[in-house]
């Protein structure tokens, strides 16, 4: 009997000892992972903050890189952010209606399986590769107009194709947001269905619309392969989708970063900075990593201000 | 056709008999009807969209894909020692596959560990600060990622490389080479794996949060740790859909271009020396880094190599998904 407890008492406190120890480990390791997860970050961003500050200026928002050569001290993105603005603009122009309306479709009117379908490869469509979509839209405007084509509408046409799953995906959730209630009293008032849907179920959403269309643009405005690819690269300013190369953020961060040092003269310190290209790139980045946070915060303010309060 | 023999005419005698027939359970009359036509021809221009990709990748790349190894060889891009395209293709397949599964084996662990933090560990004021990081970590844009990879981890995690390749050198019979700048495999993949640690921590806390209340507090009932509640409950219930965000990631680490295209000194072959440079190459990377000064059928060829990445990521990416819709049906639990 004594020996029956003995054991009994072992065989409880000895392997609440070790599951104790168990539990404290994995609760360590858990914690550990969210540090490990924050360093990264943490390294990142100070690295942008600390080297981008340098030459994030007036002048570098203001100017070009025409005519800027070797390691002169002048130059910025100007034409490169003016492009990244454009080319989302046109993407967006694109997307936000498609994906509009595809949200509308699956929430409103899905069902069978061409719903289902459209589903599924929405998911899908997340995936494409941004490198892919980036010689989709080369090839569609190769065979019109023949190869070494490179035009700001072509980076859209790709941006648009990564865009619009995910414009699909969050404009759907918004969309199941709204409550049923709000449709059938719109119904039992006798108002066609479109008129209930653009009336009704958007104008109730709008705010968390705005919110995913912010965070798909967001998205995408850092992309960088496709646009090497559809918009290509130039030094120069150019205003117009239609006609010629298109300078875009990620891509001259890229740019920059691959001139790589410059090699300069012994006696021209002043006038030849050896690093100029690296301080571009880190301020370029800076300025891109800003329009994204922007962006976020933008699209989480939108939803924490303006939505309705349903329940 | 409307007024059927066999219905009672009388309470609707006034009704008129030229209605048409319905087809749908509601009535659409007038511009609901054009309404549904736009939306529902929007979801299937979005399928058409998905088949046009396929088709204008298979139009631009089946110049390359008929070609002579001859004609490859003089005007294609295709290096010499490759008797033709497939033999191209195998080592970016393979440096591609590798490198992405490298930071999927780095990034899962991880990204389940905060999964689980941020649903069953944190306090709420923390966890929604993860949150926040995470959501972060997602929206930087991958061409920053690749500068940072770069220019400021690669010099300093070159000595942790160089210490583990000397440690695995003594382990295994071969020797491990380690490259003094960093810009290896083991760099490119490490960068990758923090890049798709977003996608793959959110896919796992959405469904560990899913995990019934019931489940744990059962395990809780029976004396249960905390970790042994995770271990019983919340890993089985969720452990399908780690693997689809597990998969999704991957999908993610096949298509990444900039981070690898940076930090990676490239060279072509088949080889495990992670630690070392100028072994490896993705086709993503490869694409970027030739296409702007290829013309002809150099441009096919790179088009015929996106057509492999393009086959791949969908693959991952469909049966990610495939997995994720099977689940959705039996997660009515809660």
């Amino acid at each position: 009997m004594t020996a029956a407890t003995e054991a009994t008492h072992v065989l409880l406190a000895g392997g609440h000892k070790a599951r104790q120890r168990k539990d404290r480990t994995m609760t360590v390791l858990i914690w550990g992972a969210f540090v490990l997860a924050a360093v990264p970050l943490v390294s990142l961003l100070w690295v942008v903050i600390s080297k981008g500050l340098h030459r994030l200026n007036g002048s570098f928002l203001s100017h070009s890189m025409r005519n800027v050569f070797g390691g002169m001290d002048a130059g910025g993105a100007y034409h490169a952010i003016a492009g990244t603005l454009l080319i989302t603009l046109g993407a967006s122009v694109i997307a936000v209606p498609l994906g509009l309306l595809v949200a509308i479709y699956l929430v409103e009117y899905g069902r069978g399986p061409l719903a289902r379908a459209v589903t599924f490869f929405v998911d899908v469509m997340t995936g494409i590769p941004s490198i892919v979509a980036g010689l989709f839209a080369f090839a569609v405007f190769a065979i019109f107009f023949g190869p070494g084509i490179a035009l700001g509408v072509m980076g859209s046409v790709a941006l648009a194709l990564l865009m619009t799953p995910v414009v699909v995906r969050s404009c759907e959730e918004m969309l199941k947001l709204v409550p049923n209630e709000l449709r059938e009293a719109s119904y039992a008032l006798g108002v066609p269905k479109w008129l209930t849907i653009v009336k009704v179920v958007l104008r109730t959403s709008v705010a968390g619309l705005t919110t995913g269309i912010l965070l798909a643009v967001a998205r995408v405005v850092g992309e960088t392969a496709p646009l090497l690819i559809a918009a290509g690269t130039t030094a120069s300013i150019n205003f117009n989708l239609f006609s010629g190369r298109m300078m875009t953020l990620p891509v001259f961060i890229y740019d920059q970063y691959k001139q790589g040092p410059v090699p300069c003269r012994a006696g021209a310190a002043g006038v030849c900075i050896p690093t100029i290209n690296y301080e571009r790139a880190w301020a370029a980045a800076l300025t891109l990593v800003l329009i994204v946070v922007v962006l976020n915060l933008l699209g989480r303010l939108v939803t924490r201000l303006f939505a309705p309060k349903l329940r | 056709m409307t007024t059927t023999p066999t219905s009672p005419a009388a309470p609707t005698a006034e009704r008129s008999p030229r209605r048409r027939p319905r087809r749908h359970a509601d009535t659409e009359r007038g511009f609901s009807r054009v309404f549904r036509w736009v939306t529902t021809s929007a979801g299937v221009l979005l399928l058409l969209v998905l088949a046009a990709v396929a088709v204008f990748l298979v139009e631009r790349g089946w110049g390359a894909l008929v070609a002579s190894p001859a004609d490859l060889h003089a005007n294609g891009g295709l290096p010499k020692q490759y008797g033709n395209l497939l033999a191209f293709i195998g080592p970016l397949v393979f440096g591609t596959v590798l490198a992405a599964a490298l930071a999927l084996l780095l990034a899962t662990p991880v990204a389940v560990g905060i999964a689980l933090f941020v649903s069953h560990y944190a306090p709420r004021r923390i966890a929604g600060l993860v949150g926040f990081v995470i959501d972060l970590l997602a929206a930087i844009p991958s061409v920053v990622f690749g500068l940072w990879g770069t220019l400021t981890l690669s010099p300093v995690i070159a000595k942790l490389w160089a210490w583990i390749a000397d440690v695995l050198s003594a382990i295994l019979p071969g020797t491990v080479n380690a490259t003094p700048t960093g810009r290896s495999l083991a760099t490119t993949s490490l960068v990758l794996a923090i890049m798709i640690l977003p996608i793959i921590t959110a896919v796992s806390r959405e469904v560990f949060k899913q995990t019934p209340r019931l489940h744990e507090e059962a395990a809780l009932a029976l004396g249960a740790t905390r970790w042994e509640v995770v271990r019983t409950a919340v890993l089985p219930f969720g452990r399908s859909g780690v693997i689809s965000a597990a998969m999704l990631g991957l999908g993610r680490a096949l298509g990444e271009t900039m981070a690898v295209l940076m930090i990676l000194s490239p060279g072509l072959g088949y080889s495990f020396q992670i630690f070392d440079a100028g072994k490896h190459q993705t086709i993503a990377a490869n694409i970027a880094a030739n296409f702007p000064e290829s013309a002809g059928l150099e441009v096919n060829t790179l088009i015929a190599t996106g057509l492999a990445l393009f086959v791949i990521t969908l693959v991952v990416n469909m049966a990610a998904r495939a997995i994720v819709a099977r689940r959705k049906e039996f997660s009515g639990a809660n």
